[in-house]
C-alpha cells in the first residue's frame, strides 16, 4: 500500500522539483495524447517546445513568446497577491477588457491630436478602468460578504458584453466602412504601444511585466505589507491577531490585481491587437491563473511560468499550422500542466510510504 | 480486587520517528479504578487506542478475563465489553439525547423504550440527563453524560475516561466521582486517563506512569503525594511557581460596562462586564471554555472593536484602537489557539516573532522588514523561555504543543508589556513547561505589569492569582482575593451562583 506521510518542513527541494515534474509529466501524457490523434509524439513536443526558441525561423517566433508573455505575466503577477491572500479575483479577464476600453476610450475621444501626453494618459486610464471593475467584487465582499469568486467571474461576461457593445457603437471606427471595430491604435503614433527595440517584441507592456516582477519581489519579501499578504493567506486569525484589516486586505489585493489586468489589456489594445474589436480578448486573464500557480505565486516563478505558458501559445499555433493539430489539443496541454503541477504539489508537503498502511 | 481484568504485556507500537509505546506492561484489576499518569506525548493515546482496537501494536498481548485480547477495531473491543469516553465528544448539536445515542448502537431498540432505558441508567447512576432535550442546549457536563450513558448501556467490563474532567466544574467533578464510585461497587473497572493529580489521589486504586513511551513507575496514588507523581511523570524535580508578596501599583486596566453581541454564530456575548486591574496584579479568570473567553480576549487585544468608554488603559479609551495601537500602549495578548491564531503554523518562528512584535520592537523600517532584528528577536525568545527548536528558521508547526506555548508567551512578554491578557496558558502543555510559563507570568506581575489570565485550570489559578473571578455565559462574577477561596465557593462563582439563588427564593 502507497501512503502519505505529512513532513514535518515543506520540502525546499520538492519546492523547485515540482513544477519541472509537472512540466515533464505533461509532455508525456501530452505526447500519449498526440500519439492517440494518429500525430508522431515527439514531432509534435519538439514543435511547441524546442522550435519557437531555436528551429531556422525562431527569429519570427521569439518577439511572438514576448508579445504573449508580457501580458501574461502581468496579470498573473496581479493575481499572486490575491492568490497568497485567499482572495479569488477570477475575473482577471473581465478587469483586462475594461482596462483596454477605458484606455482606448481616453486615446479615441483626444483623435487626432498629436501629443506625447496621450499615451500616459491612456495608460492611466486603463489601470484606472480595471481597478474599478475588480472593486466591484471587492466592495460587495466587504460589505455584504459576497463570493468574490462568482462576483468576479460573473462581471467577465458583463466585461465581454460591454466589449461587443462598444466594438459596434460608441467607438466603432467612423471611417471603417461600418465594420465593427475601434480606429487601430497602433497606427496612431500618438497612442500606440510602440517596440522599444524594433523587431524583438519588447514593447512597453513586456517592459511593465518587468517592472511588475521586480516590484512584487520586493513587495513580497521586503516589505510588511508583503507578510500580511502571505500571514492572512496561511492563517487568517493569526493576521488579524498581527493586527491585520481583512478588508482593507480584500481591497488592496483585488484593486491591485485589477488594475494590472487593466494594465495589460491597455498594452494589448494599443499594440499586437491593435483595436478594440468584439473578440479583443483571448482569455489571458484565465490563463493567467495557470501561470500564476505554475510559478508557485513567486514573481521569479511567475516569469518563467509566463515565459514557458507563452512558449506553448506559439508552439501551439505552429503546431496547429504545420501539423494540422486541433486547437483543442493545445488546450489541453496548458490545462494539463496545472493539473499536474497540482498533484505533484503535494509532495511538498507530505512524502510517498510504501508498505503497510494503518489507521493512527 | 486481587483479580485481574485486563493484562498487557510488552505491547510496543513504533511510528515513524517515535517510539509511542515501548515494552509496556501492568494489569488492570476488576473492580478496580486504575489512573494512567503521563505528560503528552509519554504515549497514553496510543496505549489506550491499542486497547479499544484502533491501533494495532507491533509487538506484545492483552489478556481480558484470561483469554488473548486483540481487537481488529473498536466494534470488536465493544462486543468485548470495552467501552470508552473520549474527550472530544462525537454528538450531533440538532439531534435528542436519545437520538444521539441510538446513531452509536447497531441495533437500536424503538426510540420510547431507548429513551426509557437512558432514565433508568441515568437515575441508577446519579447522572441526571433527560433523554428528549436537544443536544445543542446541553452544557459541556451534560454532553459527557450523554458519552457516558451511552458506553454504560452497552454494560462494559472496562471502561476507559480520556481526561473527562477537563472540562467540568467542581461541582460536576464531584457527580461524575459518586457515579465512576458507584460503577466500581458493582465491578467495573476503569481506566482513568488524566494529569490532575489531586483528583487521581482522591478516586483511584492504583497508577501506571508513562514517560516517552515506557513504564517508568506505579504507585498507589492514595499513599502518594502529588509532587512525587509529577515528579515521576516528568523525570525531573519540579520547582513550583513562586510569588513574591508586593504592594500593588496604579489602576492600569480598567473595563467598564462591557458589553458585546456575539461576534459569529456559535460565540457568546459579553454582558456587562466591569472590573479594574492594578499594576502588578494577578487577575485569575476561571470558567468552562465556550462562556465569553474568547470574545473577552478579542475585545482586550483588539480584534474586536467596543463603543467608547468601555475599556481604558492608564486611563486612556482604547476601545476603538486597532490591535498594533493597543500594543503600542503597552497591551499585549495571547490568545488560546496557538496554531493558526497566537502563531501562524507554517511560518518560520523568525516570521511568528514579526507577527506581533513589529510595532515595540521596531523589527520594520517605514514598512521594510528588518529581517537581521527579527531573526534575533526570535532567537532571544527562544533563549530565554527555552524554546526546544534547533532554529528560528523552523516552521512554528513542528515545535510541540508546550514549546510552541513557551515561544507565544515568551514573544509577548519579551515585549515588556505594562498588561499582559492571556487565555489558557498551559493547555496541552506538559507539567515543566507549565511551570516555566507560570513563573513567567507571576515574574512579569513582580516587574510591575497587569497580568490577566484566563483558564479553565482552577489549581492553576489558585497558585497565581492575587484576585479570582468567574466567567459564565459571557457575564464576569464579582471578584474575591484568591487566598483562602474554598472549592465550593468557587464551584458556585463558575455555575452562575446568582441563577442559582433566584431560583431558590422563587420557590
Amino acid at each position: 500500500m502507497i501512503a502519505f506521510e505529512k513532513r514535518p518542513q515543506p520540502s525546499q527541494a520538492w519546492v523547485y522539483a515540482a513544477p519541472l515534474l509537472a512540466v515533464v509529466l505533461t509532455m508525456i501524457v501530452g505526447g500519449a495524447l498526440f500519439a492517440a490523434l494518429g500525430k508522431n509524439p515527439f514531432e509534435v513536443i519538439r514543435t511547441i517546445f524546442y522550435d519557437p526558441l531555436f528551429s531556422q525561423n525562431a527569429w519570427f517566433y521569439r518577439p511572438e513568446i514576448l508579445i504573449k508573455g508580457g501580458p501574461l505575466v502581468l496579470l498573473a503577477i496581479g493575481l499572486s497577491f490575491g492568490f497568497r491572500a485567499g482572495i479569488w479575483n477570477i475575473g482577471a479577464e473581465g478587469q483586462y477588457i475594461i482596462g483596454a476600453i477605458c484606455g482606448a476610450a481616453v486615446g479615441l475621444a483626444l483623435y487626432p491630436a498629436e501629443t506625447r501626453l496621450i499615451f500616459p494618459l491612456m495608460v492611466l486610464a486603463g489601470a484606472l478602468g480595471g481597478w474599478a471593475w475588480a472593486m466591484i467584487p471587492a466592495v460587495l465582499r466587504v460589505r455584504f460578504g459576497t463570493n468574490e469568486i462568482l462576483v468576479s467571474l460573473m462581471l467577465v461576461y458583463v466585461a465581454e458584453q460591454l466589449l461587443a457593445s462598444m466594438a459596434l457603437g460608441a467607438l466603432r471606427n467612423p471611417e471603417g466602412m461600418g465594420f465593427p471595430g475601434s480606429r487601430n491604435l497602433s497606427q496612431w503614433p500618438a497612442a500606440a504601444n510602440k517596440e522599444l527595440w524594433q523587431g524583438t517584441g519588447f514593447h512597453w507592456g513586456v517592459m511593465a511585466a518587468m517592472a511588475g516582477v521586480i516590484f512584487a519581489y520586493i513587495l513580497l519579501t521586503k516589505r510588511l505589507f508583503g507578510f500580511q499578504v502571505r500571514l492572512s493567506g496561511q492563517a487568517p486569525r493569526a493576521a488579524r491577531f498581527a493586527g491585520v484589516n481583512p478588508g482593507r486586505m480584500i481591497l488592496l489585493c483585488m484593486g491591485m490585481s485589477g488594475a494590472l489586468a487593466g494594465l495589460a489589456g491597455l498594452f494589448e489594445v494599443t499594440g499586437p491587437s491593435g483595436q478594440i474589436s468584439i473578440d479583443f480578448n483571448v482569455g489571458y486573464g484565465f490563463t493567467a491563473i495557470i501561470v500564476a500557480f505554475l510559478g508557485r505565486l513567486h514573481p521569479v516563478g511567475i516569469l518563467l511560468a509566463g515565459g514557458l505558458m507563452a512558449l506553448t501559445y506559439v508552439g501551439g499555433g505552429i503546431a496547429q499550422g504545420q501539423l494540422s493539430l486541433p486547437a483543442a489539443a493545445i488546450q489541453l496541454l496548458q490545462g494539463m500542466l496545472l493539473f499536474f503541477l497540482l498533484a505533484v504539489d503535494v509532495l511538498t508537503n507530505y512524502r510517498l510510504r510504501f508498505g503497510q498502511g494503518e489507521i493512527a | 480486587m486481587s483479580e485481574v481484568l485486563l493484562e498487557l504485556v510488552g505491547l510496543t507500537k513504533a511510528y515513524p520517528g517515535v517510539v509511542a509505546n515501548k515494552d509496556v506492561s501492568f494489569r488492570i484489576g476488576r473492580g478496580e479504578i486504575h489512573a494512567l499518569l503521563g505528560e503528552n506525548g509519554a504515549g497514553k493515546s496510543t496505549l489506550v487506542k491499542t486497547i479499544y482496537g484502533l491501533v494495532k501494536p507491533d509487538s506484545g498481548t492483552m489478556d481480558l478475563n484470561g483469554a488473548g485480547f486483540a481487537p481488529a477495531e473498536p466494534k470488536a473491543a465493544r462486543a468485548a465489553g470495552v467501552a470508552m469516553v473520549f474527550q472530544h465528544f462525537s454528538l450531533f448539536d440538532a439531534l435528542t439525547v436519545a437520538e444521539n445515542i441510538a446513531l452509536g448502537m447497531e441495533q437500536p431498540p424503538k426510540m420510547q423504550a431507548l429513551a426509557a432505558r437512558v432514565r433508568a441508567v441515568s437515575d441508577q447512576y446519579g447522572l441526571p440527563l433527560d433523554p428528549d432535550r436537544t443536544v445543542g442546549d446541553l452544557s459541556a457536563g451534560e454532553r459527557q453524560r450523554v458519552e457516558i450513558i451511552r458506553c454504560l448501556l452497552q454494560d462494559p467490563k472496562l471502561l476507559i475516561m480520556d481526561e473527562p474532567t477537563s472540562v467540568l466544574t467542581p461541582q460536576e467533578v464531584t457527580i461524575l466521582f459518586e457515579t465512576l464510585r458507584k460503577l466500581r461497587s458493582e465491578g467495573t473497572s476503569i481506566l482513568y486517563i488524566s494529569h490532575k493529580l489531586e483528583e487521581i489521589r482522591a478516586l483511584c486504586d492504583a497508577a501506571t506512569i508513562l514517560r516517552l513511551g515506557e513504564v517508568v513507575g506505579s504507585c498507589d496514588p492514595r499513599a502518594t503525594s502529588a509532587r512525587d507523581m509529577a515528579e515521576m511523570m516528568v523525570g525531573e524535580v519540579l520547582h513550583v511557581p513562586e510569588k513574591a508578596e508586593k504592594p500593588l501599583g496604579e489602576m492600569v486596566l480598567e473595563l467598564t460596562g462591557l458589553s458585546a453581541p456575539a461576534p459569529h454564530q456559535f460565540g457568546t456575548a459579553l454582558k456587562e462586564i466591569s472590573i479594574a486591574v492594578r499594576a502588578g496584579e494577578v487577575l485569575g479568570i476561571g470558567g468552562v471554555a465556550g462562556n465569553g473567553q474568547d470574545e473577552l480576549v478579542a475585545a482586550l487585544s483588539g480584534e474586536m472593536k467596543l463603543p467608547a468608554g468601555m475599556v481604558k488603559l492608564r486611563g486612556a479609551d482604547v476601545g476603538q484602537q486597532p490591535v498594533n495601537a493597543r500594543r503600542a500602549m503597552g497591551l499585549q495578548a495571547a490568545p488560546e489557539e496557538r496554531m493558526g491564531h497566537a502563531a501562524a503554523p507554517d511560518m518560520t518562528l523568525t516570521e511568528n516573532a514579526l507577527m506581533t512584535g513589529t510595532t515595540r520592537k521596531h523589527l520594520d523600517n517605514k514598512g521594510f522588514i528588518n529581517w537581521g532584528k527579527a531573526r534575533d528577536f526570535a532567537g532571544e525568545v527562544i533563549k530565554a523561555f527555552d524554546v526546544r527548536t534547533p532554529g528560528a528558521e523552523n516552521m512554528a508547526r513542528s515545535l510541540s504543543g508546550g514549546n510552541l506555548q513557551k515561544f507565544v508567551i515568551g514573544r509577548e512578554i519579551l515585549q515588556d508589556p505594562d498588561v499582559f491578557v492571556v487565555n489558557q496558558p498551559t493547555w496541552g502543555v506538559d507539567a515543566s513547561a507549565a511551570a516555566a510559563i507560570r513563573q513567567a507570568l507571576l515574574d512579569l506581575a513582580a516587574k510591575g505589569a497587569a497580568v490577566v489570565c484566563i483558564s479553565q485550570d482552577l489549581d492553576e489559578l489558585m497558585e497565581i492569582s492575587d484576585r479570582f473571578c468567574a466567567l459564565n455565559e459571557g457575564r464576569l462574577s464579582e471578584p474575591r482575593a484568591a487566598k483562602g477561596l474554598s472549592v465550593e465557593e468557587i464551584g458556585l462563582m463558575l455555575g452562575g451562583a446568582h441563577d442559582l439563588e433566584a431560583a431558590h427564593e422563587d420557590g
